[in-house]
């Protein structure tokens, strides 16, 4: 840039801070955001955790039971996948990671096929050789349980038709204000081992009913009554847990979607006044240099009168 | 006094309840189930309806929709996606719901459409019958 004039430089500032100003502002809508949906992850966390630990207990308790929910089928010819991303772009690498992690996760299966959840998973997959059936777009900023229901109705069916084998959500962990993670959750069959992967863990929740499950077999209690039924209870009980688990992914990537941009529009704002700095500094070079030379100019013009 | 039973209830959008209770009356698939200290390990998927609380003596209703309870010793959970105190039912809302779903049946579609507009329709009428019920 060197070779810019004063008048180039200027308007080079000019644009820098009106860029800044925009990431700005919207770095503050997006922290807005996020507390806002933040509050609501937090509230959703229990219920999500509840089910988790319910649906723990009962695969524990219930080992043998044959029921098409939970036993795997003998041949996996066909893999369906959740991919819940954004609806907007300017968030960092947030929809790339999460739709990147679903496309590697998707190589080894022999074949796919995929529910886009938000218009940057369906911008993804839909440019690919991917069957797409369906896909869920324009959700709220702030994900309702009805949504989930939705999703869970479409998925579940299709499995149940025999149309896909086993099913895995992929959404965006969020584990604090600059650390989420794409997450491969298995759905459907119920997996127990993928189940404690997933979302937050509470120990002492754990520990809790570790504590409890002891006690009730000192008492001689460890026998469990499922009623009406082990095969009714779960058939009745897994739609309700498969709709927490997809509204506590939709809400763990609503949250860090918002933490995202407003990383983003952070480091963009910061980047943004770098920039000014530089030029500014340049610009004052530049008329430093204009005037010397002006000086120059009258002193050698003067010299030359004599 | 006997001692008291831990009920949690837990919906999408808060901890509904974490308290201590002298009783609890939740229904279940199979019919209404009442809960107390020691009551034996049980898993039951929980239905649209009612729960009732006893708490030192005092009574408080809730309208509850589907989950599943769960009951171990001392604690007890209920895990559903909507539940809410009889005073906080919203009835303008639970009568809209009721119409919508009337006019959804009345509209021959699909059976999932079907199959959904009777699970909103439960859901409606429980809040409304509680209402009522709880107006007199």
């Amino acid at each position: 840039m060197a070779g810019l004039g004063m008048r180039d430089i200027k308007r080079r500032i000019k644009s820098v801070k009106s860029t800044r100003q925009i990431t700005k502002a919207m770095e503050m809508v997006a922290s807005a955001k996020l507390r806002k949906t933040r509050g609501r992850l937090e509230e959703s966390r229990p219920f999500t955790r509840a089910w988790k630990q319910a649906v723990l207990g009962f695969l524990g308790e219930l080992q043998g039971t044959e029921h098409p929910l939970v036993t795997p089928r003998e041949t996996i010819k066909k893999t369906g996948y959740i991919v819940i991303a954004g609806s907007r772009g300017l968030c960092g690498g947030y929809n790339t990671n999460v739709v990147k992690q679903a496309w590697e996760h998707m190589q080894e299966k022999k074949a796919t096929c995929v529910v886009t959840v938000g218009q940057k998973s369906w911008e993804y997959f839909s440019r690919r050789e991917v069957e797409v059936p369906r896909s869920f777009l324009g959700l709220a900023e702030v994900p309702d349980f009805i949504d989930a229901q939705e999703i869970r109705r479409f998925c579940l069916e299709k499995y149940q038709a025999g149309e896909v084998d086993e099913i895995y959500l992929v959404y965006t962990n969020f584990e604090s204000t600059i650390s989420y993670k794409p997450k491969v959750l298995k759905l459907i069959p119920l997996d127990e081992e993928a189940l404690e992967t997933c979302f937050h863990t509470d120990k002492s929740l754990m520990e809790e009913e570790q504590m409890r499950h002891e006690a009730a077999v000192k008492d001689d209690w460890e026998l469990t009554i499922y009623e009406p039924s082990d095969a009714e209870v779960l058939g009745r009980v897994v739609p309700g847990y498969l709709d927490s688990m997809i509204y506590g992914g939709l809400m763990e990537s609503a949250v860090s979607e918002q933490a995202a941009r407003r990383v983003a529009m952070e480091s963009a704002t910061s980047n943004a006044e770098d920039m000014i700095d530089k030029l500014q500094l340049q610009y004052n070079r530049a008329r430093q240099a204009a005037i010397t030379q002006e000086i120059a100019e009258i002193v050698g013009g003067a010299e030359a009168l004599k | 006094m006997a001692a008291k039973l831990h009920l949690e209830i837990v919906s999408p959008d808060r901890v509904f309840l974490d308290e201590e209770v002298d009783m609890a009356v939740v229904r279940t698939a199979s019919g209404d189930v009442g809960l107390m200290n020691e009551h034996i390990p049980m898993v039951a998927p929980v239905a649209v309806g009612r729960i009732k609380i006893v708490q030192e003596g005092k009574v408080r209703e809730a309208a509850c929709a589907d989950g599943v309870l769960k009951i171990r010793g001392d604690h007890a959970l209920v895990i559903t996606e909507a539940v809410e105190w009889i005073e906080e039912i919203d009835i303008q809302r639970a009568r809209k719901a009721r119409e919508r779903a009337e006019e959804r049946l009345k509209a021959k579609s699909d059976q999932v459409d079907i199959d959904r507009a009777k699970a909103a329709l439960t859901k409606a009428l429980n809040r409304i019958q509680q209402y009522e019920h709880h107006q007199k």
